[in-house]
């Protein structure tokens, strides 16, 4: 963990960018790397929104099944904070409210027009601060801002020390910013211009240090400009907060991806909720792993028939490997992902797979003999490799997650639902994202994510 | 492979619930997935995981003790034709070896392994891996002649006493190898040290078989010690069974190092810490063991496979990485200064240990505190 002020660029220009250099952090080598290329296909004719996108937002229906509406219409808000509104990304027919237990609201579907029909909507980039959060509340682009702590939308309310905005993904197979913003550095710099007004602090974007970023983002005016290296998690927006502008208690930061500056800089100039996105289409069981042109909340089977999938028992995943949500072969693509992954299921017994010298098994330790092939491409299934066990191993988290924080205590503090220890040991800090590495290497196969999720719940419950 | 799959098959019904054995589940589960890794697959968060589990964890750290295994078996052999005057093969002093070492490791593994089972069963839960090391170094730390009636006792009580009582795998607070050795060490002294217990039958022959640091408490110049450095080096020395050839726990050390499943920062440290605390001696000088130079005190006695398998142990070590080198430089202090300070016990190496899992708790504290101190100073910055 170097920090060097930046030495080439600018001086005066950008006088404070940041040049940090991480060591810490894994990259999973997986097969299915989208190629850049993008293939056209027909609009989706199913949509889907789903509220479990949205942490700890309790939805409440605007719509009823049967309802027609617009790109841009309103199809719930949040029960405590009614000015969260999360709008269809098409025009057409709201066809069924799914629920699941207790009548929790899983899924709204709707049936596309063949041809989309937008609310309009009149705001303008050089309104006020109030102006624009209420037009960004109002046409349902609001969401797409999130906030740290807890990676919940944003409050309106608040004014956030800095914006943060991650240009680069390092997730396994992520799609390539640098490819997918190509040549729309007006649109960019535009979203940048409405995102400025949100905050009196500064807007970091943050470009990979590991490659030469595109001209996109590093000719992008009025913004802080850090340049960060190193293996994955160095992407995630959390890693970088924490050594640009660490979150203390009661410290907000905003955060947001960057196709979603699109979103924000298409709402300003065209008066539209146009949710249009690239999404790759990964992962080793993908014939021709390659990106597309659709729209968020778009059913993935039109990505899924014009490629071809390989047979046997696979699982879908909206985003990636590491984070993302399990979908079905016709599901949806969540609200913030831009990536789809396809790999098997790893439903299996494995003779004595424990003692095999594993040249085919990916893992940090060099315990199997894959390790000699350091640069091989792996085709991992879903398969836990092992059973879940009390801690014995420590130090693994330490080695992926590029932090000043003890990951391990940290846990604990959340199993045993100690807030006191949690806020010492950086509870605000860290993201179940961030630590979606240290429940990849775990030994004893620890629920790392959902452990740190309902920590930062119950802190969240508990100190708000 | 199919005729497992097809036995386990038809015998797990009596053991699922509602079966008639259904309360023997644990021992049914531990058996099947020691012959298949589970077909069980992710549900939440990440959908990919590490090959690593603690069965492979486990495994490897076996495997960094096949060196110390095997030529603790020939050693068995060779040390006790030398005893009686007799030239026998390299094969002949391992097949000798291997017969008197069997036993040892038969009993270990059945009695530890019966204990552990009998937990799972009662708790409801599954067996842990630990037992697959701690059978196999709690033998190693053995004389060879050890009745075997008293190792099952010293087992049972490492994995009642000091493991279980904790709540098993992962919760105790000492190393369960080192509490068998230590139970047999002050219960039976009789068999655990003097010079009469390190080569086999040497009790009931009368020939002499002392270990150097037996030796050096006695007050023997290290120059004039039975054995040279070279000897030492390859350990072909008396002593218990594992612990004797600095070149084999270096070759466990490697492996374990190299694989990433001990902490090399424990095994440096330790190291470190008893080279530094043995040239302080050096200056000082007042008895044979201080005099002697700190680099043989490396490589005698139980301390470089106390620090390569015994203090890596990561559940009673300290987990920071900071407190690693700590608990390691201290083990290394410690070791020495009992080994000098006190020739009843010449073999400080085990008490060391024991004693810095007792405060390792306690330095993994202060070097949390220091995060904390460093996270709250910026907060209020």
């Amino acid at each position: 963990m170097y920090i060097f002020a930046s030495e080439n660029h600018n001086f005066l220009q950008k006088e404070m960018s940041k040049d940090i250099r991480l060591k810490k952090g894994l990259n999973i080598n997986l097969q299915g790397e989208a190629d850049k290329v993008y293939a056209s296909i027909p609009q989706s004719q199913n949509f889907s929104i789903k509220p479990t996108d949205f942490h700890a937002l309790t939805p409440k229906m605007v719509v009823n099944e049967g309802d027609k509406v617009k790109a841009g219409s309103c199809l719930f808000f949040d029960k405590y904070d009614e000015r969260i509104r999360i709008s269809s990304p098409v025009s057409g027919e709201v066809t069924e409210i799914v629920r699941g237990a207790k009548r929790r609201i899983m899924e709204v579907k709707i049936a596309a027009d063949s041809e989309v029909s937008y609310e309009s909507f009149s705001l303008d980039a050089n309104a006020s601060r109030e102006q624009i959060i209420k037009g960004l509340l109002d046409s349902g682009v609001w969401p797409f801002i999130r906030q740290k702590p807890f990676d919940t939308i944003a409050n309106p309310s608040d004014n956030p020390k800095a914006i943060f905005i991650s240009t680069f993904d390092t997730a396994p197979l992520a799609p390539d910013n640098d490819f997918v913003l190509h040549g729309l550095d007006k649109e960019f710099q535009m979203g940048i211009e409405v995102i400025k007004k949100l905050t009196d602090g500064k807007v970091h974007l943050n470009v990979d240090g590991n490659t030469n970023p595109s001209k996109v983002f590093t000719d992008c005016k009025g913004v802080e400009i850090n340049k960060i290296s190193g293996p994955h998690p160095a992407g995630n927006v959390g890693v970088q907060v924490h050594h640009i502008d660490p979150i203390n208690k009661g410290d907000v930061v905003w955060y947001l991806y960057p196709q979603d500056v699109l979103t924000i800089a298409r709402l300003f100039t065209d008066g539209k909720y146009d949710v249009s996105r690239m999404v790759a289409l990964t992962g080793s069981q993908v014939e021709r792993p390659r990106y597309y042109r659709t729209i968020s909340g778009a059913s993935i089977s039109n990505m899924i028939s014009e490629n071809s999938i390989k047979d046997g028992s696979n699982r879908f995943i909206s985003g990636n490997v590491l984070t993302g949500t399990q979908i079905s072969a016709d599901g949806c693509i969540g609200f913030y992902d831009s990536q789809i992954t396809v790999i098997p299921e790893g439903n299996e017994q494995e003779f004595l797979g424990w003692i095999a010298p594993g040249l085919q098994k990916f893992s940090m330790s060099k315990s199997y003999f894959s390790w000699l092939t350091p640069a091989k491409k792996y085709n991992l299934n879903t398969n836990y490799n092992g059973e879940e066990r009390s801690y014995v191993v420590t130090g693994q988290y330490e080695k992926v997650l590029p932090m000043d924080v003890y990951p391990m205590q940290l846990i604990k503090a959340c199993m045993i639902e100690d807030i006191d220890s949690m806020e010492q040991l950086g509870i605000y800090e860290v993201s179940a994202e961030d630590m979606a590495l240290c429940e990849f290497v775990c030994t004893s196969k620890m629920e790392v994510q959902s452990i740190i999720r309902e920590g930062l719940d119950l802190v969240k419950k508990e100190c708000s | 492979m199919k005729l497992f799959k097809n036995l386990l098959g038809s015998v797990k019904p009596h053991f699922e619930k509602g079966g008639k054995l259904e309360k023997l589940y644990p021992a049914y589960d531990a058996f099947e997935t020691f012959l298949f890794v589970p077909d069980h697959t992710t549900h939440k968060g990440a959908h990919v995981r590490d090959a690593i589990d603690l069965k492979r964890t486990m495994f490897m750290v076996i495997v960094a003790l096949i060196p110390c295994l095997l030529f603790g078996m020939w050693n068995v052999g060779y040390q006790y034709h030398l005893a009686i005057g007799e030239t026998a093969t390299l094969v002949d002093n391992f097949i000798f070896g291997f017969w008197k070492f069997l036993p040892l490791i038969i009993v270990s593994y059945a009695v530890g392994l019966a204990v552990e089972f009998a937990f799972a069963i009662y708790r409801g839960h599954s067996v842990n891996e630990g037992y697959l090391v701690t059978g196999l170094l709690i033998p190693l730390t053995m004389p060879i002649d050890v009745p075997l009636w008293m190792l099952a006792i010293s087992v049972i009580f490492a994995v009642v006493i000091g493991k279980e009582v904790f709540g098993g795998t992962g919760m105790n607070i000492l190393n369960p190898a080192l509490t068998a050795r230590a139970f047999l060490f002050f219960a039976y002294p009789i068999y655990m040290s003097g010079d009469k217990v390190w080569v086999h039958n040497a009790m009931v022959d009368g020939h002499s078989g002392s270990t150097i640091l037996g030796e050096l408490a006695a007050s023997t110049n290290w120059q004039s010690l039975s054995f040279n450095p070279f000897d030492m080096m390859m350990g072909t020395i008396p002593g218990s069974v594992g612990e004797t050839s600095f070149i084999a726990i270096m070759i466990g050390a490697l492996i374990l190092i190299a694989t990433g499943i001990g902490s090399w920062r424990i095994i440096l440290s330790t190291f470190v810490g008893g080279f530094v605390m043995a040239a302080l001696f050096n200056m000082w000088g007042a008895n044979e063991l201080m005099a002697t130079p700190a680099e043989i005190h490396l490589i005698i006695g139980s301390f470089a496979f106390g620090a390569v398998f015994m203090a890596t142990d990561p559940v009673t070590g300290s987990q920071t990485n900071r407190g690693k080198y700590i608990y390691g430089f201290l083990i290394g202090v410690f070791a020495i200064v009992i080994r000098v300070f006190n020739p009843a016990y010449p073999e400080g190496m085990m008490l060391a240990i024991l004693l810095m899992n007792i405060f390792a708790p306690l330095v993994d504290h202060y070097v949390i505190q220091g995060n904390i101190k460093r996270r709250f100073k910026r907060a209020n910055a």
